[in-house]
């Protein structure tokens, strides 16, 4: 899918228009890292130059949601910082993804009792879990590549849906 | 332990230093009292908790000018009186250290500050109060110190429920997603349109 290039003599390059956009917001991923716990370290480790993201275009960490295109939750999500993390997704703009970090951001991880969310899908859609406690770095990139796929594949919605329906509902939500 | 426990039964006489002290000083105040790899611990009641305290920290035998540490335990359904207060205390000039407990009953679990005493106590009684809702009297600022002011209850009590929780935002359903992320796996060129 994405971009199916036919190389002529002339040197010229056919697709659609979609598929170019895709293609072009897929290599040029602009991250929000919300980290509050452990996975941070192994967040840093995949991002500096040993693992290095940017090979994959998703490099700079942009620490204002405006800028971001993905939204990296990094470690255990608590009911007390809850409200923030629903509304730093709610000031990004489109298109935007969510990729949730590490087991106690899918799920909760270890973690069952009074103070913690039982995964951030609780609270915002969320395009691409990373599994581990901590994720090792390359399954860090594998979830890169993973999102890049769901990119390429379904355009700027990625698999948050409708996103302006949805945030007005997730607006509402929040303000009850 | 037992062996410890045993020792000290049949051999009174020999009452640590600081214990002695503590015992010369206010007869009768200790109730329990043991010691355990030369660090001692005596149970005081909370009536007149604060005299004893003030002791051990201006007394020149004992000059316990840290604050280690203050915390609760709850001994629902093991003991007679359900709280213990556990303060724990270390002389920085002496180089001793003293652990002292005071029970607390459930029916009026409130107990003298130490705020006058060691201002470093301040946040601790306030997790204290947070965790076990015990109630520090005239502690200045008693607010909760972790949790947010709409959490109801406290849950180090053991008789919290072990799996409540009090979201502060209305929480999604998951199933319908999960099934629909079930089928994009299975089949990504699925064009379905997902649910919220």
């Amino acid at each position: 899918m994405g971009m199916k290039p036919i190389m002529g003599q002339g040197e010229f390059v056919t697709t659609r228009l979609d598929s170019l956009i895709n293609w072009s917001r897929k290599y040029s991923l602009f991250q929000y890292p919300f980290v509050t716990a452990c996975c941070g370290m192994e967040y840093m480790a995949s991002n500096a130059s040993h693992y290095d993201q940017s090979r994959f275009g998703a490099e700079i960490p942009r620490f204002s949601p405006r800028q971001a295109d993905v939204l990296w939750v990094v470690g255990t999500i608590n009911h007390k910082i809850a409200p923030v993390l629903l509304r730093v997704y709610e000031q990004m703009a489109h298109p935007k993804w969510v990729i949730s970090f590490g087991a106690c951001a899918s799920s909760g991880g270890f973690y069952q009792n009074y103070s913690v969310v039982q995964g951030i899908d609780r609270l915002i859609p969320v395009d691409v879990y990373i599994a581990g406690c901590p994720p090792r770095p390359e399954a860090v990139l594998d979830g890169i590549v993973a999102l890049q796929n769901l990119i390429a594949e379904r355009g700027p919605t990625g698999t948050s849906g409708k996103n302006p329906r949805q945030t007005k509902e997730v607006l509402t939500l929040s303000r009850q | 332990m037992e062996t410890k426990q045993a020792e000290n039964t049949t051999q009174p006489q020999e009452i640590p230093k600081l214990t002695a002290l503590v015992l010369e000083k206010f007869p009768g105040r200790v109730t329990a009292r043991h010691t355990c790899l030369g660090d001692e611990t005596i149970t005081i009641p909370r009536e007149g908790m604060l005299e004893v305290f003030a002791f051990l920290r201006d007394d020149k035998h004992c000059r316990f000018n840290l604050m280690v540490d203050l915390t609760a335990v709850d001994y629902l359904g093991l003991r007679e009186t359900r709280f213990e207060l556990v303060v724990h205390l270390k002389s920085l000039a002496l180089g001793h250290r003293l652990r002292v407990k005071i029970p607390v009953p459930a029916e009026d679990p409130s107990v003298d500050s130490l705020i006058n005493l060691w201002g470093a106590v301040d946040w601790y009684e306030r997790e204290c109060f947070d965790m076990y809702g015990l109630i520090f009297k005239n502690h200045p600022n008693l607010k909760r110190l972790i949790l947010y002011d709409s959490f109801v209850g406290h849950p180090l009590r053991k008789d919290y429920p072990i799996h409540l929780q009090q979201p502060r935002v209305t929480l999604r359903p998951v199933r319908e997603r999960y099934d629909y992320m079930c089928r994009v796996m299975k089949d990504p060129s699925e064009t379905e349109q997902p649910p919220l």
